[in-house]
């Protein structure tokens, strides 16, 4: 396998498990328990490498999963307790497991390549070196055994408790009705994100993980309602911004992961531009469209309570229209004109039988 | 300690830093925008990699401002983001966080890789090296945060309206919205002055974490600023002078790490708000309770009984009435043994004539309780039981009088039970021990 595609590979796994979990962080308004928990996780890796001494991917797992509940957990007892908002829990939480994992590394592990600024933002260039041996032989890349596994068991989390965590992310109380446990799904889910987180640290970072885990899942939200396409196009987004920011970053000689980050956030911003349903410039036609129709329903609805040919000026005034209106008053009487509702007489403007008869269809007194 | 210059500067800047960042922290904290910081110090990155590469210059000031300005846009596209779209506010500043700093990192490894771009030393910005805080630095720092606390000082009455009471703000005509933004304006320009020594992960923690603290051991803005300010400034002095004497010791987890002991320490002291005096409430109020129904359940047996109020019952009866474990109910029969209220003999209580008076104390407070539910509220007798259960344990002896003074000194409950006279009254003395009563 080329380096190339290694890296390409590492990163479309990442950013399909990423999507996949994170999609539910989204809905669920949750998506900053995900970032903390990815920052949380560093003391978690740091203890699993002291403890093992190597780079085995399966202890830091397991130690990084561990500090993920760790942090759920601490998030809920500060906000259960009564003393600190949700968001000020988990504004005092990570940070502290940051600076404990942190100064782990620093005091006991710096001689060792475990470097601080891979903590942040990841190498996932190197991943292709990074073989896995198993007596004498290579396995090919570790973080492609890794990053696979991990979405394949996300996969199987959302194949086999869909319905339950549809139900308990858009009804919670139904859900807890009908006999799912809320905690254990909630748990069951946070496992599963911090698992996911781990596998993504070593190659996009703890902060760029918060990227691949919301915005493509928030860019999807954007542009469905419905949970089953919501989290196949999050995954198709999360899979196109590896693969598009991994050519960005070769051609700008930086960072693969922050370029990844930032397509994704450019793919976000085309969709809240261009979104047939929650679109900007959609929500802007239907808004001139809405404003049109009901312009056109005024004019015709005066001109019959009329009965004789009115002028151009003297409607303007009697409907007390500024110039800036009047300017797109014309459009709307050409429009009435071509579909025969108004007739352009020499005194004026006269509604048509058949404009009467519209502008009774739709609403008229 | 003998301190060197560079431990000096470190110690002035974390010091610097740690007021200002506890003082702008506690609104961000009371208007529950905690997260709002974290965002903006990660959405400063860029700026600062951009004023490098237009100026080309690392004087702190052009880095500063551009930090300023990364960080007014990324808080303008998390109030965008909620507004013109359907996207939450908590995945918007996830989305702002992340993205920004993404391009912060583009940039940054953009820089490092081009010819003499790594002596740029602008990596500092991700973790924070207090140590290299030049004289240069501390002057920038200390204008961005004497201003920050000039503007706090000049607006300080609105500001304070506007975060505990919005709606009152707007009526009263102040211009609610720029307030908000002179807020984050402030709160941004804490960030910057703070991102070179903790750098931008742990920025968060120096606003909210001694913010936090405070909150604990005060109900008043004005307290909660000078001791949010205060512990803000002890832990960034402790975490300078930690870092300047033991090695490989960062100082911004240092800070961190002390202000978060802190926290821990108020959430579980403060005097009011504090966890092991609720705590410790909570249980002796469920140990009174309990106490309270054995003494009721002995009364009551003995009551049924019509024989013996002072009648010897065993212990696995007593389990069958209010389903108890046998080792709680032993606990709570001990300790009444101990203050002379009852008397047990191989797993058999007995009520003394003390316990009895206590007893009938309770008893009296449930059916003066269950006579009010019917006669007052007009409930029916079969509905009244549960609630009294909950009551007899919280009236105090003031209610109990005015409420026989109101019943008009009734003599028997709903269910046609006596009610105990009460204590010091004619007729209230316990019988004595091995009187049958009628």
């Amino acid at each position: 396998m080329s380096p190339t595609l290694v890296v390409l590979t590492v990163g479309s796994l990442v950013g399909a498990s990423c999507a996949l979990v994170g999609s539910f962080l989204v809905l669920r308004k949750m998506a900053l328990l995900g970032d903390a928990i990815s920052h949380a996780v560093l003391p978690g890796i740091a203890l699993a490498f002291l403890l093992t001494g190597g780079r085995a991917a399966l202890p830091m797992v397991v130690g990084a999963g561990a500090l993920g509940l760790v942090t759920v957990f601490l998030v809920e007892l500060f906000n259960r307790s009564g003393r600190l908002a949700e968001d000020a829990s988990i504004g005092v939480v990570f940070p502290a497991l940051f600076s404990l994992g942190v100064i782990l590394i620093s005091r006991y592990a710096s001689q060792v390549d475990l470097d601080l600024d891979c903590v942040l933002y990841g190498e996932i260039a190197y991943t292709p070196w990074d073989v896995w041996l198993v007596a004498g032989r290579s396995l090919g890349p570790k973080a492609l055994w890794v990053n696979g596994a991990i979405l394949l068991l996300d996969l199987a989390l959302v194949t086999l408790f869909y319905k339950e965590l549809k139900l308990s992310t858009f009804d919670p109380e139904l859900a807890a009705a009908l006999g799912f446990s809320p905690v254990l799904l909630h748990y069951l889910l946070m496992g599963a994100v911090s698992v996911t987180v781990v596998g993504a640290f070593e190659s996009v970072g703890a902060i760029l993980v918060v990227a691949m885990l919301v915005v493509p899942p928030a860019t999807a939200y954007l542009l469905t309602e419905r949970l089953g396409r919501m989290l196949a196009l999050a995954v198709g987004i999360g899979v196109a911004s590896a693969v598009v920011g991994y050519f960005v970053a070769r051609a700008l000689d930086a960072s693969i992961a922050g370029a990844m980050a930032v397509v994704a956030g450019s793919m976000l911003a085309g969709a809240l531009a261009l979104s047939p349903s929650h679109g900007l410039v959609a929500r802007a036609l239907r808004h001139r469209r809405l404003g049109r129709w009901l312009t056109g329903r005024i004019v015709l609805l005066h001109l019959r309570s009329e009965g004789s040919p009115v002028s151009r000026d003297a409607l303007r005034e009697r409907l007390g229209w500024t110039r800036g209106r009047s300017r797109r008053l014309s459009g709307i009487l050409h429009e009435l004109e071509t579909r025969g509702w108004v007739t352009r007489e020499t005194e004026g403007l006269r509604v048509t039988a058949e404009g009467a008869r519209a502008a009774e269809e739709h609403g008229g007194a | 300690m003998e301190l060197t210059f560079t431990a000096r500067n470190v110690l002035l800047g974390a010091t610097l830093l740690g007021a200002v960042g506890g003082v702008l922290g506690s609104f961000a904290l009371l208007r529950r925008q905690s997260l709002l910081g974290d965002a903006l110090s990660h959405a400063a990155l860029p700026g600062v990699c951009l004023a490098f590469l237009v100026t080309g210059s690392k004087d702190p000031l052009p880095l500063a401002l551009g930090a300023l300005g990364a960080g007014i846009a990324g808080s303008l596209t998390v109030l965008a983001l909620v507004r013109w779209s359907r996207i939450k506010e908590d995945s918007a500043i996830g989305i702002v966080l992340s993205v920004f700093f993404g391009l912060g990192i583009v940039l940054l490894t953009h820089i490092q890789r081009l010819p003499g771009g790594n002596q740029t030393g602008l990596d500092k910005f991700l973790f924070g090296q207090a140590a290299t805080l030049m004289e240069r630095d501390l002057q920038v720092m200390a204008i961005l945060g004497a201003a920050v606390m000039v503007l706090l000082g000049l607006f300080y009455k609105e500001l304070k309206l506007i975060t505990f009471d919005r709606a009152f703000a707007q009526s009263l005509g102040l211009p609610v919205r720029a307030l908000e933004g002179l807020l984050t304006l402030l709160l941004v320009t804490v960030v910057v002055v703070g991102l070179q020594t903790v750098g931008v992960v742990l920025m968060v923690a120096t606003l909210i974490t001694p913010a936090a603290a405070a909150r604990q051991w005060t109900d008043s803005l004005g307290w909660m600023l000078v001791l949010a300010g205060g512990v803000g400034a002890a832990s960034g002095a402790t975490g300078a002078l930690a870092s300047a004497s033991v090695a490989h010791l960062p100082t911004g987890p240092v800070i961190v790490l002390v202000a978060s002991a802190v926290l821990v320490v108020s959430l579980l002291a403060a005097p009011r708000r504090g966890l092991v005096r609720a705590w410790l409430r909570e249980r002796g109020v469920e140990q009174r309770i309990r106490r309270e129904n054995l003494l009721k359940d002995l009364y009551r047996t003995g009551e049924e009984a019509r024989t013996d109020p002072y009648r010897l019952v065993p212990l696995p009866h007593l389990m069958g009435l209010r389903g108890q474990a046998f080792g709680a109910l032993r606990a709570t029969a001990r300790r009444l043994e101990r203050q002379g209220l009852l008397s047990s003999h191989d797993d058999t209580l007995s009520l003394t004539t003390e316990g009895f008076r206590e007893a009938e104390a309770v008893v009296r407070k449930h059916r003066l309780w269950e006579l009010y539910l019917t006669r007052r509220l007009e409930l029916a007798s079969d509905h009244v039981h549960r609630d009294a259960e909950a009551m007899e344990h919280a009236l105090s002896d003031d209610d109990v009088a005015r409420l026989e003074e109101l019943l008009g000194h009734p003599e028997t409950d709903p269910h046609g039970r006596p009610i105990p006279p009460a204590p010091r009254q004619p007729g209230g003395a316990p019988p004595s021990r091995g009187e049958a009563t009628p």
